[in-house]
């Protein structure tokens, strides 16, 4: 999230879309709601389903399921074409004004560039025109017809009321309601925020949706802001954080880049991403990536990582160039063999995974399991799952017990990005250990290994430093904690204030490149105070701004900042564009609310002002984002598997830079008579994703006992399903049966003329436990993912229902 | 460190989740109610209150545990009133918190391991399970590790091991998980923040 | 009047049915959750148990102007100043609570399950394992340690509050006017007023299981005023009081004899 849960109250209209916010974020809607009852604030649901979210909206608009890109294109061709657009803010703060290459173009739903055997596109063409100190060239009059905002309204036009509502299945009067009420909030004193989830990045245009939305967003001028911005209700406890820390193939903690194999020495490798700009008031702050990058390896290596070394960079495993490694692409790996073991760590793959029976098939083949849980699962069990034969299972399985979270201490960080401390309250039951433990007592004993038998590239094990045990031999949170935080490791004197070595780094600004500081992961730099206060235990109820941000609630990154780009909130002189939510005001010599993004003064001084986006490195919102791999502007491509043979926009079906696997088991159905009905996949308040850990609950299984699949009564009546009925769903990749939930709350879709019938099944249930529960829903669902982030299409694919004829 | 709360009954807010009953003047004064009945009310006051963070959705919700100062075990756990998120309050998952500590019969209290072909599991100690473990990664990670690519470049990775999470776990848990992973050179890493 | 009267206040149309208020009532009641089926439904367990004191109930719900509502109701004990389960108790196990609340000293229950038969709401249920009713006494013990019931607590949106009487109907009548249309309260002008009152967005002959007139059946004040006083006398006051029931209601099932809290579905 750029802002955070309490902001949400300040918004004066919230688009809820992608998300189930009611039934997943109970306690985030609480806020949603405490907006419309004292600020007056608009609530509009858009999702394929009526849920408990649409139910306590102002209203509910039903969508099909993968068209989001089609709904919110008409969003921005309305704003465009009815100066809904808040001029102020998109001339300073976007790129909006940036003149484009003249040979970029787009014709039939592809961008200049395209590689059509290698499904990938280069990207030339996506770049601006620039002058001659290099700075890109602009027209603040937003005329020039190659100017990205020309050229976005006419990439949009195309997506006609018309147009739209015929892909989507909304009625032009749902359309325009929500683009009103949304365009509404384009004025400086009036802010709309969005609430999307997994509903937009589960699909094979996922990030695009996002990046559709945050355009929106930079046109209304709603970033930055108090109740503003771009919110993603994320869904894990700890998500954020096992994602700052990056837990992902592409990056290594604090979002730095992984290494690929073309970048061979450490200079090549900080040159790569050390971005540069000509422009002196772009800020450009990632100009400080050698800083963040060498004071990690530092963290790992401590004093073997030196300069004559290039800090242990060489020791560090690099990717092959443009090659994806993420879940699906390890499971692909591992059905075909090359993969041997598999650490699984809280999470439940098996039930969790697109193309579950694939995924389970993979499973094995491996020689070894390793799993850490507090409950038993299908991954750690899979040995013994439907159709499997234990005697002809060759793996080896570890089930090692975890310690659950209230039985031991350190942070979590909340999708509004405060890092919380918690405390142990018990031990925990029986041989039960931290994972963290686990993890320590793992690469010491690997360690031990390679120090006595010697072995293949052992550097990087032998120099890890590894001692976050305190002196009872137990994991110490706080030590590793201390460590992610980073360490002066000799006397510095920046500023004229001296550091001494072995005091905590208080702010990622004082990190150096020459191996004389340490930080496991840069953004948390400053959640230690120098003298060594942890500040994730702060608790203060204080509320300077009386905006809800409590400062001194936690800690928050980047720097204690409880809102992003939060200079974007004033005008070029620093004046608030909203003086009844002021987030941040220039006083003529300093920032006062919020931690500012940078403390330079605003713009419009030419010598000491600098751009509000400090992350970008022309320093302001990417209207126009050459960063994605299908395109620098959003386009609707039909889902994988769609009820449509033809985009009804181009001749290009689905997403031209999409990543397709191609085992026997990838087997995929789209426009088939056979798998007629859309289908989307979700969660509900009473269990928690795989279900791995709820369905182990019984006064949550009391609630929702089983798996079940809802279905519109048209659709219900069409195949004879009454409500509360057994009936088996299945599509190209397997079957499942469940319970008939007949509801209201699903309605078919006038798509291109034919109606559209979409059903919906929750992904919380597996074989293991209850015994009658059902089996997982994504045995249905294809191993499709977004093409910048593989990111699979759970959302929307094509299924059958039908009735079981079987006794009682 | 630990923190011992004494903010269970703390006024705030409305009234609505946040609030104490004794701010509306309510006379609470002991009557004739059965002694038995209050049990439960007393022990939560003469518990040590520990706060912890909630662990499914990314909300952050605060809760309090109450725990017995003789046992050592947490009986009540419920929503902290001073956390200025959820107020106190608590949705269906959160509200039954309790039901992850060892209440629960199905929490996993011992090391298993299921041997290859094997159609159970066996309890083990500690010791064995990271020493077979460790030699498992050692072996498997020298067998097949990648020096150089197709191309003869550099590339020092293991692509025969894999790791997966998780979201689910402390923030220093991850980070360790992230970095010792990519120490033993595996480039399959990947957890729920794409799922 | 009692100034120590308190109402709780259920606002059905800011309940997102989160369903924290069902599991905090288990969570601090220390009450089982037990075996289920999904019977075309989201409401599960599908009724009140002896396990479940409060039920946030499901209804699909399209309205005259053709508009689809999701209603959302937590039942539960209505807390009744005219309270029948008292009334019919032969052995005081309900009682009222200096808080206008009823009260269950469940030692002093045995099991006879005339409150079942005589409560309009259909509220009390029968524990097989321990021969006892139960249900909510909108946690007294909370009450008395000053804290709130654990269904108020837990509620995220504002849909349950408790208060003073006075207040609570007063904030019930301003929400339902703010409301406007069928908006209405529901509790205040029957059975003397109950304890638990609730704004309701439609008129109560639209939601599932709720008495648009509950009254307190003759035949039970009759009891009260004749039978009682002498049944309580005479020995065999239980034995009497379950022929009164049985010539009065039938054999009525009150349920509550099976674990398996099966509606509809199955197999």
């Amino acid at each position: 999230m750029t802002n955070h849960w309490i902001d949400l109250q300040h918004s004066d209209c919230i688009l809820i879309m992608g998300s189930n916010a009611a039934e997943h974020h109970p306690i985030a809607f609480k806020w949603m709601l405490r907006g419309k009852e004292k600020n007056g604030t608009k609530l509009i649901h858009v999702d394929p389903r009526f849920t408990r979210t649409s139910a306590r909206c102002d209203y509910h608009v039903p969508l099909r399921s993968g068209t989001d890109i089609a709904f919110l294109g008409g969003m921005i061709n309305y704003i465009l074409n009815s100066d809904k657009y808040f001029k102020d803010y998109v001339v300073n703060y976007t790129n909006a004004p940036f003149i484009v290459v003249k040979d970029f173009d787009f014709n039939d739903g592809l961008f200049t560039g395209y590689d059509k055997a290698e499904k990938k596109y280069s990207k030339e063409t996506w770049v601006f025109e620039k002058d001659a100190a290099g700075i890109p060239k602009k027209d603040p009059s937003l005329t020039d017809p190659n100017c990205v905002f020309q050229l976005m309204k006419k990439h949009y036009s195309r997506y006609t009321l018309e147009k739209v509502s015929s892909i989507t299945g909304v009625s032009r009067e749902d359309l325009m309601k929500v683009y009103t009420d949304y365009a509404s909030t384009g004025a400086g004193d009036r802010a709309g925020t969005i609430c999307y989830a997994l509903g937009w990045t589960h699909h094979s245009t996922g990030t695009q949706n996002i990046r559709t939305m945050a355009m929106i967003q930079l046109l209304l001028g709603n970033i930055g802001i108090c109740g503003g911005g771009v919110n993603a209700l994320r869904g894990e406890p700890n998500v954020q954080g096992s994602t700052d820390h990056c837990i992902l193939y592409g990056n290594l903690p604090g979002y730095l880049k992984m290494p690929v194999a073309s970048l061979d020495t450490l200079e090549k490798y900080l040159k790569k991403y050390t971005p540069v700009t000509n422009d002196p008031q772009s800020p450009n702050y990632y100009r400080n990536y050698p800083k963040f990058y060498i004071s990690f390896l530092k963290s790992l290596f401590d004093d073997k990582a030196t300069p004559e070394n290039e800090f242990g960079y060489s020791w560090m495993p690099k990717l092959d160039d443009g090659t994806p490694y993420s879940l699906m692409h390890l499971f692909d790996a591992m059905y075909k063999g090359t993969v041997k073991g598999l650490f699984s760590v809280g999470t439940d793959p098996a039930v969790s995974s697109p193309n579950a029976n694939k995924v389970r098939k993979a499973l094995e083949k491996l020689d070894w399991l390793v799993s850490a849980n507090i409950f038993d699962n299908e991954t750690c069990s899979f040995w013994k799952g439907p159709g499997v034969d234990p005697g002809k299972v060759k793996t080896e399985c570890f089930l090692l017990p975890a310690s659950a979270t209230m039985e031991k201490e350190g942070s979590q960080t909340n999708s509004g990005r405060w890092v919380q401390w918690k405390y142990k309250a018990a031990r925990a039951p029986g041989d039960a250990i931290p994972v963290g433990e686990m993890f320590i007592k793992i690469i010491d004993a690997v360690k031990a290994l390679y120090a006595g038998e010697g072995g293949i590239n052992p550097e990087p094990i032998l120099n890890f430093k590894s001692d976050y045990i305190n002196r009872n031999g137990a994991f110490s949170a706080l030590k590793a904690a201390r460590q992610i935080n980073g360490f002066f490791l000799k006397d510095t004197i920046i500023d004229g204030k001296t550091f001494r070595k072995g005091q905590q780094v208080p702010t990622f600004g004082m990190l150096q490149d020459d191996g004389s500081t340490c930080s496991g992961n840069w953004l948390m730099a400053g959640s230690f105070t120098t003298d060594g206060e942890n500040r994730m235990t702060a608790r203060g109820k204080d509320d300077p701004t009386g905006l809800g941000l409590y400062p001194n609630w936690a800690w928050a990154w980047p720097v204690n900042r409880r809102i992003l780009y939060n200079r974007a909130s004033c005008d070029i002189n620093g004046r608030p564009y909203n003086p009844k939510r002021k987030l941040l005001e220039w006083t003529g010599h300093k920032w006062v609310g919020d931690v500012p993004d940078g403390g330079w003064a605003p713009m419009a001084d030419r010598e000491n002002g600098k751009y509000p986006f400090i992350m970008k490195a022309d320093g302001v919102g990417s209207l126009f984002g050459p960063g994605m791999a299908e395109g620098p502007f959003s386009e609707h491509y039909e889902p994988f598997e769609s009820p449509l043979s033809k985009n009804p926009l181009s001749s290009q079906l689905n997403n031209p830079a999409l990543h397709v696997f191609e085992t026997d088991m990838d087997k995929t159905a789209s426009a088939s008579d056979t798998f007629p009905y859309v289908c989307t996949t979700y969660s509900c308040t009473e269990h928690w994703c795989s279900g791995a850990l709820t369905r182990w609950q019984a006064w949550l299984l009391e609630m929702q006992p089983e798996a079940y699949v809802e279905i519109g009564e048209k659709l219900a009546h069409e195949k004879g399903i009454k409500n509360g009925e057994r009936v088996k769903v299945s599509s190209a990749r397997g079957f499942v049966k469940c319970v008939a939930m007949v509801t209201k709350r699903f309605r078919p879709f006038l798509v291109e003329g034919k109606t559209v019938h979409q059903v919906g099944m929750p992904f919380n249930y597996g074989w293991l436990f209850p015994e009658d529960g059902g089996d997982s829903c994504n045995i249905l669902t294809p191993s499709v993912g977004d093409a910048n982030t593989h990111c699979p299409e759970y959302k929307a694919f094509m299924v059958n229902v039908s009735k079981i004829q079987e006794a009682g | 460190m630990d923190v011992t709360r004494r903010g269970f009954l703390r006024i705030s807010g409305a009234v609505g989740s946040g609030v104490a009953l004794s701010s509306l003047g309510i006379n609470l004064k002991p009557t004739k109610a059965y002694a038995h009945e209050l049990d439960k009310m007393n022990r939560v006051k003469a518990a040590k209150q520990i706060t912890t963070i909630c662990c499914y959705c990314a909300v952050g919700c605060g809760l309090i545990c109450s725990v017995d100062k003789v046992t050592g075990k947490i009986f009540n756990i419920e929503g902290d009133p001073d956390h200025p998120i959820n107020e106190g309050s608590l949705c269906a998952k959160g509200a039954g918190f309790f039901d992850l500590t060892e209440a629960n019969k199905y929490r996993l209290q011992k090391v298993l391991y299921r041997a290859p072909m094997s159609d159970r599991w066996e309890e083990k100690d500690w010791n064995w399970a990271i020493a077979r473990i460790a030699r498992l990664i050692k072996d498997t990670r020298d067998k097949d590790f990648i020096t150089k690519n197709s191309k003869g470049q550099i590339v020092n990775r293991t692509e025969s091991i894999g790791h997966l999470g998780s979201s689910n776990v402390d923030s220093e848990e991850c980070w360790l998980m992230s970095v010792i992973s990519r120490t033993m050179g595996l480039v399959y890493v990947d957890h729920q923040a794409r799922v | 009047m009692n100034k120590n009267e308190l109402v709780k206040l259920i606002d059905t149309t800011k309940c997102t049915a989160c369903r924290g208020c069902q599991v905090a009532c288990k969570q601090w009641n220390e009450m089982p959750g037990l075996k289920t089926r999904n019977w075309g439904s989201y409401q599960n367990p599908p009724e009140l148990g002896w396990n479940t004191w409060t039920l946030v109930r499901f209804q699909e719900y399209v309205d005259s102007k053709g508009i689809l509502k999701w209603l959302f109701r937590k039942e539960g004990c209505m807390h009744c100043t005219d309270a029948a389960c008292v009334k019919v108790c032969p052995s005081n196990a309900l009682y009222r609570t200096e808080f206008g609340t009823i009260g269950l000293h469940a030692s002093l229950c045995i099991g006879c399950k005339e409150c079942i038969t005589a409560c309009p709401f259909d509220v009390p249920k029968y524990n097989p394992h321990t021969d006892t009713i139960l249900k909510c006494d909108l946690c007294y013990d909370r009450l008395k340690g000053g804290e709130l019931p654990a269904c108020v607590k837990s509620c995220p949106t504002g849909a349950l509050s408790i208060g003073k009487k006075e207040v609570m109907i007063e904030n019930a009548y301003t929400r339902a006017k703010e409301l406007g249309g069928d908006a209405n309260v529901y509790g205040d002008t029957f059975v003397g007023g109950t304890h638990v009152l609730y704004v309701l967005g439609e008129k109560p002959e639209v939601y599932e299981n709720l008495p648009a007139r509950p009254a307190v059946p003759l035949t039970i004040v009759a009891w009260k005023d004749w039978f009682k006083p002498l049944s309580l006398i005479a020995a065999g006051g239980v034995l009497i009081g379950s022929f009164f029931h049985y010539i009065t209601h039938g054999p009525k099932d009150t349920g509550g004899n099976s674990d398996q809290t099966c509606k509809g579905g199955g197999e």
